[in-house]
């Protein structure tokens, strides 16, 4: 089985790497980009039958900083 | 006094935060970050700067959860002084030990000079050999150091007197200009700057030897 984290700066967190890729788009001609949020995904080859409260606990522990980061877990 | 210094992978201040101790008047021990305890004795432990793991996932949050690191929460835990500079201070908020995290700098820009600070407290044993509103000019180094906490989590940290340094002119867009804070029982520092790289008239600036000295001063009293 398969797990994919999406981790991403919570809102209200000021994500300077995506403002700086707004920026590039509206230097391309791309008008009306409002706003851009920068995360990341990372995906996980699993034993069968992993929870999800397993992958939430790798989550809390590691792969998220919950201070800054939001994250959500996709099981497959 | 005895002090330990971590040393991880991608640590690359090890040697100099262990000079620094040294010249101060403390014996030194490296601690490789595989190690299951720290040596019997050890009143303060060091975290040096460098890119630990490569900054891989987050800076400092492999290097958290190496072993060596549950015996820092530990020392920490029983009250002992744990000092993390630059990607030690990354490592302290990853471990819980300090609040808030360091985002990638406002300007994107890695940034490496010497910046004017402004210390914010005397009331701890890294900084009672400054006057609170003393100009200091410490070296920083650092892509990811600024300093991000909730309103009410700075807030604390400004009620409690616990914000060591502030920059005196913001290079990296951190929150309320905070380079450095402590703990709540005051033992445990994070800073971004390097006192530890102007600590010897060789490095072009000695303002950051008062740290090292009154920490030896404290603990060699104590």
């Amino acid at each position: 089985m398969k797990a994919r984290v999406h981790v991403m700066l919570k809102d209200g967190v000021l994500d300077p790497q995506g403002e700086a890729v707004r920026h590039a788009l509206g230097g391309l001609g791309f008008d009306g980009v409002d706003k851009v949020r920068q995360g990341k995904i990372i995906e996980l080859d699993l034993a069968e039958g992993t929870s999800e409260d397993t992958v939430r606990e790798m989550c809390e522990k590691l792969l998220a900083n919950t201070v800054i980061e939001s994250y959500r877990i996709e099981l497959s | 006094m005895r002090a330990a210094v971590v040393v991880f992978p991608g640590s690359n201040c090890d040697r100099d935060l262990a000079v620094a101790f040294r010249e101060a008047g403390c014996q030194v021990e490296m601690v490789w970050h595989k190690d299951t305890a720290l040596p019997s004795g050890i009143d303060i432990v060091g975290i040096p700067g460098g890119f630990s793991f490569g900054d891989y996932l987050r800076c400092g949050a492999i290097a958290a959860n190496s072993p060596i690191c549950a015996e820092v929460k530990a020392h920490a835990n029983r009250g002992g002084y744990v000092f993390g500079v630059c990607n030690g201070f990354q490592v302290l908020t990853e471990t819980g030990l300090l609040p808030g995290a360091l985002l990638r700098n406002a300007g994107l820009k890695y940034i490496c000079r010497t910046v004017p600070l402004i210390v914010g407290t005397s009331d701890s044993i890294y900084t009672s050999g400054y006057s609170v509103g003393q100009e200091i000019g410490i070296p920083i180094a650092h892509h990811d150091g600024n300093y991000t906490a909730s309103d009410a989590v700075v807030a604390e940290l400004s009620d409690q007197d616990r914000i060591a340094f502030r920059y005196g002119a913001n290079p990296n867009g951190s929150t309320a200009d905070i380079a450095g804070i402590l703990s709540e029982n005051r033992r445990v520092l994070g800073m971004m700057p390097h006192p530890e790289r102007a600590a010897d008239e060789g490095h072009g600036g000695t303002d950051g030897r008062a740290v090292f000295a009154s920490i030896a001063g404290a603990l060699a009293a104590a």
